[in-house]
C-alpha cells in the first residue's frame, strides 16, 4: 500500500458530498466533501506502488488551475489507470450539479 | 408483457449494492446508517496490500416499502466479491439486531437482505466468521417478529456462510442470474474431483445451483426476471403472506431425510434433486 496527499487552489466550498466508483480491479473510489472554501486536499491510499510521480501529473493536470469547488477527498484506488481516475475525479464533480434527492445522494 | 415493457426492463443486477438499496425501498425514503463518509473501512486489508473500501462493501439503507418501516441490507458483490469481513459483517448483525430490538419496543420494522457474496473475507479469518454467525443469530431473532426478506440477485450469488444467513430467512428471493450455494464450483472440483464437479461447466453450474433450480427445488420462494419491479412484486406478496409457521431451517431433519436416500455413487442432476426435494417437506 502506498499513502499520498497533494493540496491545490480552489474555489468556492464544494454544495456536498459525493461518492463515485467501487473498489474493484482498474476502478477506485472517489469520497468528495465539502472543504473551507479556496483549498483542496487529495489523499490518495492505492495497492499499486511506485506510482507517486504519476499520481502527481494527474492530479495537477486537473487541480492546478484553482478552478474547481474546494473539496477533500479521499480516493481508494485498486490500479486503475491514469485515464480512468481522471474520469472518476471529473464524474465526482460533475454529481455536484445534480440535483439532490432527499437526504443526499450518491451511488 | 409488450414489447416496450421489456425493452424498458429495469435491471437489478447492473446496479450498485447502494443503487439496489435505494431502488427497492420507497421513493426518496432511503436514508443510509453508517455510510462511507463514517469512514468504517477495513483495518485488516491495508495491511495485506489490498485497499480498504469505505464502506467495507455494505450498505445499510433505511426507509419504507409500501409505508412500512424496513432496513435493507446490501452487500456490493464488486468488492472483494461481495466478501464478510469484521466491520460489513458487524455493519449487517447491528442492523438486525437494532431491528428485533424496535419490533420488541412496538416499531415493526422489517428486513431486506441482498445477498451478493462469496461468504467469508479470507484476509480476516475468525473475525468474518464470528461476524456471520452473529448475522445468523440475528435473523434467528428477527424473523420472529417480522420476515426477513432475502434477495439473491447475481452476478456473484449467494455462497459459503451467507448461504447459511439465506436459507435462514423466512422467504428467498432469486432471480436466473443468481447462484446459492454452500461451496464454490472450483472449491467442489478442487476436493471431489473434476469427474464429479467441472467448475467450467457454465450450464451444469447453473442447473444445479441457478435460481431457477433453487425455486423449483423449494430452497427459493420467489423466481423472478432480473427487474426492479419484479422483486418489489414479489417482496410484496412475500411480506403479504407474514411470518411463516415454520420456518425452512425448521425442517432439517425433513431435509437430513431427503439427503439420505441420495445415491452417491452417481453424479447428481437437476432432474433428480427436484424430485427428492419435491417429497413431503410440508410437514
Amino acid at each position: 500500500m502506498e499513502n499520498f496527499t497533494y493540496s491545490y487552489p480552489a474555489g468556492k466550498t464544494a454544495s456536498k458530498k459525493v461518492l463515485v466508483g467501487v473498489v474493484a480491479s482498474g476502478d477506485l473510489e472517489v469520497l468528495l466533501e465539502p472543504a473551507t472554501a479556496g483549498a483542496t486536499s487529495v489523499h490518495i491510499n492505492t495497492s499499486v506502488t511506485g506510482k507517486g510521480k504519476t499520481w502527481g501529473e494527474v492530479l495537477n493536470r486537473i487541480f492546478i488551475t484553482g478552478a474547481l469547488p474546494a473539496a477533500k477527498i479521499d480516493i481508494n484506488d485498486c490500479g486503475a489507470t491514469p485515464g480512468v481516475v481522471r474520469l472518476r475525479i471529473e464524474q465526482a464533480f460533475e454529481e455536484l450539479n445534480e440535483p439532490d434527492a432527499k437526504g443526499g445522494r450518491y451511488e | 408483457m409488450n414489447r416496450t415493457a421489456t425493452h424498458y426492463r429495469d435491471s437489478i443486477t447492473e446496479l450498485s449494492a447502494r443503487q439496489r438499496a435505494r431502488a427497492l425501498l420507497d421513493a426518496g425514503s432511503m436514508r443510509e446508517l453508517a455510510d462511507p463518509f463514517c469512514h468504517l473501512s477495513s483495518p485488516w486489508l491495508g495491511l495485506q496490500g489490498i485497499t480498504p473500501q469505505a464502506d467495507d462493501g455494505v450498505v445499510v439503507a433505511k426507509g419504507s416499502f409500501d409505508g412500512q418501516p424496513t432496513v435493507v441490507l446490501a452487500i456490493e458483490g464488486g468488492y472483494q466479491g461481495g466478501s464478510m469481513g469484521e466491520v460489513g459483517g458487524a455493519k449487517i448483525a447491528g442492523a438486525l439486531e437494532l431491528a428485533a430490538e424496535d419490533n420488541r419496543n412496538g416499531i415493526p420494522i422489517q428486513a431486506i437482505i441482498l445477498f451478493e457474496t462469496g461468504g467469508v473475507r479470507l484476509q480476516e479469518a475468525n473475525l468474518g466468521l464470528a461476524a456471520i454467525a452473529e448475522i445468523h443469530s440475528a435473523i434467528v431473532d428477527l424473523r420472529r417478529y417480522q420476515p426477513v426478506i432475502g434477495i439473491s440477485a447475481g452476478p456473484v450469488g449467494c455462497y459459503g456462510g451467507m448461504s447459511i444467513a439465506a436459507g435462514l430467512c423466512s422467504y428467498l428471493i432469486m432471480t436466473r442470474e443468481a447462484r446459492l450455494g454452500l461451496n464454490g464450483p472450483a472449491v467442489i472440483e478442487q476436493e471431489a474431483g473434476i469427474d464429479e464437479f467441472d467448475s467450467r461447466d457454465k450450464p451444469f453450474i447453473w442447473s444445479l445451483t441457478g435460481g431457477e433450480q433453487r425455486f423449483q427445488s423449494g430452497l427459493a420462494d420467489a423466481y423472478v426476471a432480473d427487474d426492479i419491479e419484479e422483486v418489489r412484486m414479489a417482496m410484496r406478496t412475500l411480506r403479504a403472506r407474514g411470518t411463516p409457521p415454520s420456518h425452512r431451517s425448521d425442517l432439517f431433519e425433513n431435509y437430513l431425510g431427503r439427503l439420505a436416500m441420495i445415491d452417491t455413487g452417481a453424479p447428481a442432476t437437476a432432474e433428480m434433486v427436484r424430485h427428492l426435494y419435491a417429497i413431503g417437506l410440508e410437514s
